[in-house]
């Protein structure tokens, strides 16, 4: 009884090694069968639907009786290009994540500076943790966190009304949006940034007060231009992020229109994908004219 | 080697700059314990009972669920398809390998509406009932990434002299995934999984326009902030949803520093 057990736990074995045998002698066969499924998943769930999405840019919306006209035109691109609101609104979003941008810039670097290269390991562990735990605590609750402290009869006033000043009255605000997004968005500066003071060495710095530079000077000509990639590689993120949030203009805006509530509303209310799709086209050239740059800039070697 | 002043300055800059980040997130957890329910500060008088109220809420109980059940499928398909396109992409040289890795990467660079947008419009033409289903589908989709990232990660780390060794001693291809590869890249696995749960656990924009008539948490706290009912509920569960987001972070990020089998130290 003993014996076939043996036996077939041996041919079981044997089938598995030649399977073994087989996909070795033939490594195309094991790579197929890792990447097919991830690429049917990638292929025909995301990128059909990207592709589908752009060339429904090209559609209309019938305006009587809202039924989809799948007739080819760039009207809906001529009507970005003409009406001046809509341009309006793509000047304001792409300066508004200028402004972020700018803002999360100056704050992140002293504090990579001092993580780097002052602070003892104990401290730099300590902070890391701060940055990182508002990286990864809950977005929706940050932005509901702000809204609740630049609301009229919130934290912000309250604190200006103990020291003796009057109240700030910037909830629901351009003002509270620049403030937010800098705030969401400034961990994804500090780590790119950090990472590129990392790789500075001493002696570098050294060398330059050698030769006589005070330390404005050493920041001018040595430190910012290495570490110029972090920055671009931080400023892709807080750009592209601001580009394509319409939750945050909600919920602590004051109601002036960004692109990505353009796009949301044509979706939802509106129902015209085809004019939202091609809207939805400006951050994405936004974007690649802005990594053009970037990878120019060896951005992506930082990242 | 920078001056004394200096040191102070930008000792005073960091810590400013961490408190800014950090007091949000303080203030917010307080608010859970505002008995009152009106929103505004000094919070007068503190109380647990909106935790009680928040859990006998049976919307809150559904979405918590949704979102839980959402979060699993989504990191478990991620888990599958993520390791095997780091495997394939890491182990093989073949004709159009960067453009799949640039694939890859495309739903964590497209901002999250565009992915959404044209989710839904993909459902909504192919005639599929938004459900339960298509917020897995929305969510695997840059899951995958988060997997895929953390086990290339690792794998590009660790030597192949390893499975060639395994190989030399006489185990066969499954021996040697099973009792080599598979123990060097397990803690890179779980962080990738905990850490696409997180992200599917938090996310709102994709969710939005790949969700039906059903709320996750995150649609439900959306909805309520934005008709400003239920507030004192919202901030308990907005309590709830950062730590449920921040365990698995942390998790992770211990299994990521200490690197199982290779460890050195």
């Amino acid at each position: 009884m003993v014996v076939p057990a043996a036996e077939a736990g041996r041919s079981l074995g044997t089938a598995r090694r030649r399977i073994s045998e087989v996909l070795w002698r033939r490594p195309w066969l094991r790579a197929a069968a890792l990447l097919t499924p991830p690429l049917l998943w990638f292929v025909v769930i995301y990128l059909l639907s990207l592709v589908a999405l752009f060339v429904s840019a090209f559609w209309t919306i019938d305006p009587f009786t809202s039924e989809l006209v799948k007739h080819w035109n760039v009207g809906n691109f001529t009507q970005i290009f003409q009406q001046a609101d809509l341009r309006n609104i793509i000047f304001r979003t792409v300066g508004l994540a200028a402004a972020v941008t700018i803002t999360d810039a100056l704050l992140a670097l002293p504090v990579a500076y001092f993580m780097v290269r002052i602070a003892s390991p104990r401290i730099r562990a300590v902070l890391f943790v701060g940055v990182l735990i508002p990286l990864w605590a809950s977005y929706l609750a940050r932005v509901y966190s702000w809204r609740l402290i630049l609301q009229s009869d919130g934290v912000l006033n309250w604190t200006l009304g103990k020291v003796g000043l009057p109240g700030s009255g910037i909830g629901y605000s351009v003002w509270a949006m620049w403030i937010v997004f800098s705030y969401l968005w400034l961990p994804f500066m500090i780590l790119p940034v950090y990472a590129a003071l990392e790789r500075i060495p001493d002696s570098y710095l050294e060398a330059s007060r050698d030769l006589g530079a005070r330390g404005m000077r050493t920041t001018r000509s040595i430190v910012l231009p290495l570490i110029l990639p972090g920055l671009v590689a931080g400023s892709i993120f807080t750009f592209s992020l601001t580009l394509g949030d319409f939750i945050t203009p909600q919920l602590v805006g004051g109601g002036e229109q960004f692109i990505a509530n353009v796009v949301y509303s044509n979706v939802g209310i509106a129902n015209n994908v085809p004019f939202a799709a091609a809207y939805a086209t400006v951050p994405v050239v936004v974007m690649a004219v802005y990594l053009t740059i970037a990878r120019r800039l060896g951005a992506f070697e930082a990242l | 080697m920078e001056t004394r002043a200096t040191r102070i300055v930008l000792g005073a800059w960091t810590a400013l700059v961490i408190l800014f980040l950090l007091v949000p997130i303080v203030l917010i957890s307080v608010y859970a314990f505002n008995a009152s329910n009106v929103q505004s500060w000094p919070i007068t008088h503190f109380s647990t009972s909106w935790f009680g109220q928040a859990w006998r809420n049976t919307e809150i109980r559904d979405a918590l669920w949704l979102s839980v059940r959402v979060g699993l499928i989504s990191t478990g398909i991620a888990l599958g398809l993520g390791s095997a396109a780091a495997f394939a992409v890491h182990r093989f040289r073949f004709f159009g390998r960067e453009a799949i890795s640039f694939i890859l990467v495309l739903p964590i660079a497209l901002p999250g509406i565009i992915t959404g947008m044209a989710l839904n419009s993909f459902f909504v033409t192919g005639g599929v009932t938004l459900s339960l289903w298509t917020i897995v589908i929305g969510h695997a989709t840059f899951c995958i990434v988060v997997v895929y990232n953390n086990v290339i990660a690792r794998l590009r780390r660790v030597p192949g002299s390893l499975t060639e060794a395994s190989m030399d001693l006489g185990a066969d291809g499954w021996q040697t995934f099973r009792y080599v590869t598979l123990p060097v890249l397990s803690t890179a696995i779980v962080a990738g999984g905990l850490l696409a749960f997180a992200l599917s656990f938090d996310e709102v924009i994709v969710t939005y326009f790949t969700a039906g008539a059903q709320n996750t948490l995150p649609l439900w706290i959306l909805g309520a902030i934005r008709q400003g009912t239920n507030l004192p509920q919202v901030n308990v569960v907005v309590l709830v949803v950062i730590l449920l987001t921040l365990i698995p972070v942390a998790v992770s990020v211990r299994l990521t520093r200490d690197t199982g089998v290779l460890r050195r130290r």
